[in-house]
C-alpha cells in the first residue's frame, strides 16, 4: 500500500494506483475528460491537473496518468490549479464551442467567456475514441493521423475501414460529437456506421433537427 | 521488392514495438516510399493494427506515403536559411514546378521538400539538390537549379560538383590572408601554405573550391605520409591537435577569413579527410 496526503487527508492506495484514483476514493472531485474507466489513460485533455509537492518545487501534473507515490503531497483545489484548468476549459471552447461535454464544464466551473480565437473544430484529440475502437472493441479500426496542427482521427488511408464492427463506441464516447449523427455530412463521419446502418430515424421530417439527441436511441441502440 | 522482402525486413527487426520504426525505414529505403499494401502486409505480419501503423507513417517526416520523384530538390526552411529569404524561394519552385513542397510533378521526375537546417547556415540559402549543394540562392538562381536536377549537370562544365563552396582561409595565428590569386586551382585562387616533411620544405596549394582535393606541391611528397602545414608568413604550424575522422592523422586548422568558422585538412597526403566547422570563431 502507498501512503499520501490529498488535501491534507491522509489515505493509503494499492500500489499502481494514479493520483485521481486516489482522490476519487476520498471523494475529492477533479473534472476529467480523456480519462474513461475501463480505458488506458492517456493524459491528452490535462483537464485534471492537480499540484504535488511544496513550496517553489510544486507542479502542476495530470493526476489521471501520474501514480501515487509515497508520502507525496496533492492539492486539488488550489489557486493554482483552478487558474490553470479554467484556462485549459477556456482552450477547449474556443475550439469546440458546439460539445454538450465541454460546455457543461465550462459552466460547471464557472467559465463564462472565451478570449480566444474562435474555431470549430469537431474533435479535441483526446484519444477516446481510439482507445475505445481498440481496447474495448478489439476492432483498431482508426487512429490518429500526422502530427502537429495536422494531426487528425480517422480510418488509416482515409478510406472505409474492414475491421469496423460499426457498433458506434467510437461516437458513444466522443466528447466532441456526443450522440450528434454526423449521417448527414458523411464526408465529417469517423466511421460512417450510421450511413450502414440505414437507420430508420432519417426517414422522419424533423430528422436535421433532431442531431440525434435521442438517449435511447431506438433505432441503433447507441447509449 | 515481393512479399519475401518484406517478410524478411519484419524478421531481422522484430515484430515488437521497438522494430515497427526499422521496418517502415527499410521498406522506405528500398521502394523510395511506404506502399499501401506493403503497409497492410506489415500489419498482418506483426500483428498490429493498420491504423497504429498508418499513426507511425503518417507521424514522422521522414516517411512518404507517396511515390518520390527521380529527383528531389530540397530547399532548407530552417532559421538561418529563412531569415535571409527561403520562403520566397520555396514559392518560386512551387510556381516553377506547379506543385506544393512534398509534392511531386506528374510526369514524376521532381519532388520538391523542405528542410529545417542542412547544418551549412552561414552559406543560407541552401537548396540541395539530388545531394548537390546550391549556398546563397535566390529566386533567380532556381531556374537553373531545375535544369541542372532534370539533365543532371550540376556545374558549368557539366562535371557534377559536389560542394561549390568557395572558402577564403587565414592564418589562426598571425591572420593574415592565405589566399593566393596568382594561381588558380579550378578556376578559383588557391591557398597557399609551407609544407614541409623531413627537413624538405616548399609551398603547397590547396583548392579553395571546398570539398575538392587536387592539391600541389613543391617537392613531390610520397603517398601515405604525414606532412607538416604551416603558415607561410608567419611560420606558425597548422596542426592544432585535432584529428582526421577519416585515418586518425593530425588536422591542419585554418580561419575563414570572415571569422565565422575553421577550415580543417588531413594532414596525411592520399587522405581526402576535410571539414567545415562553421560557427567555431575560437580555435
Ligand atoms: S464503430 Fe468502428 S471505428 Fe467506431 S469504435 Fe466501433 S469498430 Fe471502432
Ligand atoms: S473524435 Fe471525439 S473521441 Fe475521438 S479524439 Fe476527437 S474528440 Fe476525442
Ligand atoms: S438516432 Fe439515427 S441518426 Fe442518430 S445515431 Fe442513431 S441511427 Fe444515427
Ligand atoms: S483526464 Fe487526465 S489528462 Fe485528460
Ligand atoms: S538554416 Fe538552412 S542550413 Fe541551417
Amino acid at each position: 500500500m502507498i501512503n499520501l496526503t490529498i488535501n491534507g487527508l491522509a489515505v493509503s492506495v494499492e500500489k499502481g494506483s494514479t493520483v485521481l484514483e486516489a482522490a476519487q476514493f476520498l471523494g475529492f472531485p477533479i473534472p476529467t475528460l480523456c480519462h474513461h474507466e475501463g480505458l488506458t489513460p492517456y493524459g491528452a485533455c490535462r483537464l485534471c491537473v492537480v499540484e504535488i509537492g511544496e513550496g517553489p518545487g510544486a507542479r502542476l501534473v495530470s493526476s489521471c496518468t501520474y501514480p501515487a507515490e509515497e508520502g507525496l503531497k496533492v492539492r486539488t483545489a488550489s489557486e493554482r490549479v483552478v487558474r490553470a484548468r479554467k484556462m485549459i476549459i477556456e482552450l477547449l471552447l474556443a475550439s469546440c464551442p458546439q460539445s454538450k461535454v465541454i460546455q457543461d464544464l465550462a459552466s460547471a466551473h464557472g467559465v463564462r467567456t472565451q478570449r480566444f480565437r474562435q474555431e470549430y473544430e469537431d474533435c479535441i484529440l483526446c484519444g477516446l475514441c481510439v482507445r475505445m475502437c481498440s481496447e474495448q472493441m478489439m476492432a483498431g479500426a482508426i487512429g490518429f493521423r500526422g502530427r502537429g496542427t495536422e494531426r487528425s482521427i480517422g480510418t488509416p488511408f482515409d478510406v472505409q475501414s474492414d475491421v469496423c464492427r460499426f457498433c458506434g463506441g467510437c461516437m458513444h464516447i466522443c466528447p466532441a460529437c456526443q450522440l450528434r449523427c454526423t449521417y448527414n455530412q458523411p464526408e465529417k463521419a469517423i466511421c460512417n456506421a450510421c450511413a450502414n446502418l440505414a437507420p430508420p430515424c432519417i426517414e422522419k421530417e424533423q430528422y436535421g433537427d433532431m442531431m440525434c439527441y435521442m438517449n435511447p436511441c431506438v433505432a441503433c441502440e447507441i447509449k | 521488392m515481393d512479399t519475401k522482402d518484406i517478410l524478411d525486413i519484419i524478421e531481422r527487426n522484430g515484430k515488437n514495438h521497438a522494430g515497427l520504426i526499422a521496418i517502415l525505414e527499410e521498406v522506405q529505403e528500398e521502394c523510395s516510399y511506404l506502399p499501401e499494401e506493403i503497409l497492410r502486409l506489415v500489419a498482418k505480419e506483426t500483428g498490429r493494427s493498420l491504423a497504429d501503423i498508418y499513426g507511425v507513417a503518417t507521424f514522422y517526416k521522414a516517411f512518404s506515403l507517396k511515390p518520390k520523384g527521380r529527383h528531389c530538390v530540397s530547399a532548407c526552411l530552417g532559421t538561418a536559411c529563412h531569415v535571409r529569404g527561403a520562403q520566397k524561394i520555396v514559392e518560386e519552385f512551387s510556381q516553377e514546378l506547379g506543385i506544393k513542397p512534398g509534392e511531386t510533378t506528374p510526369d514524376n521526375e521532381i519532388t520538391l521538400e523542405t528542410v529545417n537546417c542542412l547544418g551549412a547556415c552561414a552559406l543560407g540559402p541552401i537548396v540541395v539538390s539530388d545531394g548537390h549543394y546550391f549556398a546563397n540562392v535566390t529566386a533567380r538562381k532556381v531556374g537553373e537549379i531545375l535544369r541542372d536536377t532534370r539533365e543532371g549537370t550540376f556545374g558549368s562544365d557539366g562535371a557534377p560538383e559536389e560542394h561549390p563552396f568557395l572558402i577564403e582561409v587565414s592564418c589562426p595565428r598571425c591572420g593574415r590572408s592565405l589566399m593566393d590569386s596568382g594561381t588558380s586551382l579550378h578556376g578559383h585562387p588557391s591557398i597557399l601554405v609551407t609544407a614541409s616533411m623531413n627537413g624538405k620544405t616548399g609551398w603547397s596549394r590547396i583548392p579553395s573550391l571546398y570539398g575538392r582535393f587536387a592539391r600541389t606541391h613543391e617537392h613531390a611528397f610520397p603517398d601515405n605520409t604525414i606532412i607538416q602545414l604551416s603558415c607561410p608568413h608567419c611560420a606558425s604550424s597548422f596542426q592544432d591537435g585535432s584529428r582526421c575522422v577519416e585515418c586518425g592523422a593530425p588536422l591542419a586548422t585554418m580561419r575563414l577569413a570572415d571569422g565565422n568558422g575553421v577550415f580543417r585538412i588531413c594532414t596525411r597526403t592520399g587522405c581526402e579527410g576535410h571539414l567545415l566547422d562553421l560557427g567555431r570563431a575560437e580555435l
